[in-house]
């Protein structure tokens, strides 16, 4: 993989390439004598929705727990831009909620940001909007939806303003209008100026959303390139075959 | 004073006694609870275990250990709380606190299993994860209330060892139905034996639908 290949198709290379935002180093992680993760490195661009491909079982999302850093590589490391903020959000594939209200649980997690009383009524108000889930405000948030679940949960992921965003196969279980909603609010918090990795192993969905594809196979990387190239023409036999349904786990 | 009277005195001071013990049992066994389910600290599988060890306290030797405490001669004679109301509160306190720290553990620690990574990500601190549990698995925890309540109420050995069974003062419905069924005052104690069961049966329906009307309410 050369970093030549991460700048979206059509975009002049700049002259001096921006730092990247994310350098994952050789992350290692085992469990039960198998290698899980066997030695992954990658760089994300500053900027843009990178998906993070590859089958059940790759290894996808091991790698976005390590970077969120819930949990501790065997060894290898993640290190992150100087200017970076340190603000991460995450949604996960199973969406967890908490037993409380739609609005409830996003007051929780403003409170758990710090932010004072005053300000959260108006900016859980721009939350519901943005997701679209002003009429069950009130609700129950574990009766919504699939769709809306995940969308409150990536509501909540943007409670801390995050500048990196981690989304967990989000639509998996989705029907496809909510996926195409799900989908509708990533491009718009792309658009504000988040980094998004989305964990995928929909290929339709990378081409839709992606502007550089990480595919993974077996703990490793097999190729970092920019949605165009990877879908004009895959370079590996891993992911050609993967891109033509035929790849083996 | 009339029967009626004795009975009624009676059956509110063993309502004011147990209850007042459950109050104060919560008031530590649901922090302690969370703390042990949710906290990683040196120690912590000692207090587990001895905790749930608590669980089966004899409450003659707690009643036994506190009147040691608070007789006369002893370390906290001083404070004059042997054969009063509140040194019964004690008592039961220390014979409920564990169930009560043992079942909410059990309930945060289920509860913690599913929220704890999405919590780490909100960077959310011990104290706040704690709120977070107790506050989504608050109407688990009534069935916690309601097991010590029923332990409460239904000892004897403790409150008659450090209440004394003193009437008018220290008299609650289990001393009561061990003298007068001592004396042959069959009719007392069975009448206050179909209290203290109906009693039990009604607390129990009322927090049952609580919970549940509760549970309705607060989106659980
Ligand atoms: N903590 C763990 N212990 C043992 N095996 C694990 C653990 N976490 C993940 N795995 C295994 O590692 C592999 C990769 O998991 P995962 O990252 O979840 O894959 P995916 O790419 O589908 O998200 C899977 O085979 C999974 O069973
Ligand atoms: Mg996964």
């Amino acid at each position: 993989m050369s970093d030549s290949n991460v700048f979206p198709l059509g975009h002049p290379r700049p002259r001096k390439p921006a730092p990247p935002l994310l350098t994952a180093e050789s992350l290692r992680y085992q469990r039960g004598g198998r290698e899980l993760l066997a030695g992954v490195s990658f760089e994300l661009p500053e900027k843009g929705i990178t998906a993070l491909l590859g089958p059940n079982g790759a290894g996808k999302s091991l790698t976005l727990r390590i970077l969120m850093g819930l949990i501790p590589p065997d060894s290898g490391q993640v290190g992150f831009h100087s200017g970076f903020s340190g603000r991460i959000g995450m949604v996960f594939q199973q969406p967890v909620l908490l037993r409380r209200s739609v609005r409830a649980n996003l007051d929780h997690a403003l409170r758990i940001a710090r932010i004072p009383r005053r300000d959260r009524t108006g900016m859980i108000a721009e939350l519901l909007v943005m997701a679209n889930l002003t009429h069950c405000a009130e609700n129950a948030a574990r009766s919504l939806s699939g769709g809306e679940q995940q969308r409150l949960a990536m509501a909540r992921a943007l409670v801390a303003d995050p500048e990196l965003l981690l989304l967990d196969e989000p639509t998996s279980s989705l029907d496809p209008a909510a996926t195409a909603a799900f989908e509708d609010l990533t491009l718009e918090v792309a658009a504000k100026g988040a980094k998004i990795v989305l964990v995928t192993h929909d290929l339709h969905q990378a081409r839709r959303l992606a502007d550089d594809i990480i595919f993974l196979h077996r703990g490793r990387v097999y190729e970092h390139r920019t949605a165009s190239a990877f879908f004009n023409a895959p370079e590996s036999a891993e992911a050609k075959a993967y891109c033509t349904g035929t790849l083996l786990t | 004073m009339p029967l009626e009277g004795q009975i009624v005195e009676i059956v509110l001071l063993s309502l004011k006694v147990s209850l007042s013990a459950v109050v104060l049992s919560a008031l530590v066994g649901i922090p302690l609870g969370a703390l042990l389910a949710v906290g990683r600290f040196r120690g912590q599988s000692v207090l587990i275990v001895l905790v749930n060890a608590s669980m089966g306290l004899p409450p003659v030797v707690v009643g036994l250990g506190l009147y040691l405490l608070f007789s006369r001669s002893g370390p906290l004679g001083v404070l004059q709380l042997l054969y009063t109301p509140a040194a019964m509160i004690i008592a039961q306190t220390i014979l409920v606190t564990p169930i009560i720290a043992s079942f909410s553990q059990q309930v945060f620690s289920d509860l913690h299993h599913e929220y704890d990574e999405m919590l780490r990500a909100m960077k959310a601190s011990r104290w706040q994860t704690m709120a977070t549990l107790i506050h989504d698995a608050r109407h688990s925890l009534i069935t916690a209330l309601l097991a010590g309540l029923g332990r409460a109420l239904s000892e004897i050995g403790a409150v008659m060892i450090v209440g004394g069974n003193i009437a008018h003062a220290t008299r609650v419905m289990t001393t009561a139905i061990a003298l007068e069924t001592s004396k042959g005052n069959l009719y007392l104690a069975v009448t206050l034996g179909l209290i203290l069961l109906a009693l039990s049966g009604v607390i129990n329906v009322v927090m049952i639908l609580l919970r549940s009307r509760l549970e309705r309410l607060a989106h659980v």
